[in-house]
């Protein structure tokens, strides 16, 4: 491992992290016939707009079509190039389309949604604010399986 | 992301994480965890490798088998590397000029073809373009030889986070214009940045700097990775 991602490891093993008494736990429909999306913490965002601003705990939401992506993490302690070089390494689109081309999933949602990895150590406010807010949009548009992505 | 993981499944959402820490997914217990050993910023692995991406996913999308919680590792580790990525940079142009600011310029037809490629940039958080970038090494270059920042009223919107990230960013993206080489592995392009560049040395010089002038620990911590 480079030292960079040492020394990132390491710190996220001492982080203190919320905790979750009683966790949900959804069974979940057959892959085969499940929508799904793609929940990234890249802070990606369409290019020329929709900036993520330093502590930005709300999300965008992408449109299933968009590649015209930016990635507005604030945080100078990742890879930046792998992005660069193949948006699909954080944010697989591509594949999910494969993927329900070929019939492994039901279908790709119309939307994604992009959070800011870089937070507060509580993440009070995406857990009870805009964390159910996102979840709330994707169920609407009958959601039924989530790939989480870090940055 | 294990937050938004309880989150959603708390709303109907079956969830599966890609962590890049094992340690914070164990402790927090999401549902269904997929473990990557990863260069971080490469959740999926392999930039341009749809084969090792889709490996990952059928991965990840296996654990929606399991009858409860759940966190496997994926099999592979992928190192980053320590050494920069072999990318040559432009002679020395214009001696009057300090040596980072002329090596912006010297790469702007660089940068400008990887735009023009991309369809867009990732430059523009605070500075505007290639004139942006040499004006604000030329900023940090008088920084490092002895002019306090706080005297400095051109630290464009006083955000050095900003303007480090777009100086790195026009570089970066200029870089996949002047390599010949095999894709980058996670991190080398960051080691060649801020270890022979001009633009990265001094902007590794205005940090010291601004440390030295007792600056706000934000404002020169996080001009670079936080192990340099």
């Amino acid at each position: 491992m480079s030292a960079g991602d040492i020394a990132m490891r390491n710190m996220q093993d001492g982080l203190a992290v919320p905790t979750f008494d009683d966790p949900a736990w959804v069974d979940p429909v057959p892959l085969a016939e499940a929508t799904v999306a793609i929940v990234t913490s890249a802070a990606l965002h369409p290019a020329g707009r929709d900036e993520f601003t330093a502590g930005d705990t709300s999300y965008r939401v992408l449109d299933a079509a968009e590649r015209n992506l930016v990635l507005g993490h604030w945080s100078p302690n990742f890879d930046r190039s792998g992005v660069k070089l193949d948006l699909n390494v954080v944010y697989p689109i591509d594949r999910l389309d494969e993927l329900a081309a070929d019939g492994t999933i039901g279908a790709v949602a119309p939307h994604h949604l992009s959070f800011a990895g870089n937070q507060p150590d509580d993440v009070a406010t995406i857990r009870h604010d805009t964390g159910p807010a996102a979840a709330a949009a994707l169920k609407a548009e009958g959601v039924d399986v989530a790939i989480l992505t870090p940055v | 992301m294990c937050v938004l993981a309880h989150v959603l499944e708390a709303a109907g959402i079956a969830t599966v994480v890609l962590a890049s820490s094992r340690s914070v997914a164990e402790r927090m217990a999401a549902p269904r965890v997929l473990y990557c050993e990863f260069p971080l910023g490469r959740p999926l692995g392999h930039p341009g490798d749809a084969e090792f991406q889709h490996d990952v996913l059928r991965r990840a999308f296996a654990l929606l088998e399991s009858d409860g919680p759940v966190l496997a590792d994926h099999p592979e580790v992928i190192e980053g590397i320590e050494e920069g990525m072999s990318c040559q940079l432009p002679p020395r142009f214009d001696a009057e000029a300090p040596p980072a600011v002329d090596e912006a310029r010297g790469i702007r037809k660089a940068w400008e073809r990887a735009v023009e490629a991309r369809g867009h940039t990732d430059v523009g958080r605070i500075l505007d373009g290639a004139d942006g970038v040499a004006d604000a090494l030329a900023m940090f270059d008088r920084i490092a030889n002895g002019a306090h920042w706080k005297d400095d009223e051109t630290i464009p919107g006083g955000n050095t986070i900003a303007v480090c990230h777009d100086i790195r960013t026009y570089y970066e993206e200029a870089a996949l214009e002047l390599s010949d080489g095999p894709p980058p592995a996670g991190r080398a392009m960051e080691a060649w940045f801020h270890e022979q560049t001009e633009a990265g040395k001094t902007v590794m010089a205005a940090r010291a700097a601004i440390k030295d002038q007792e600056g706000p620990f934000p404002v020169w911590f996080y001009m670079a990775p936080a192990h340099r």
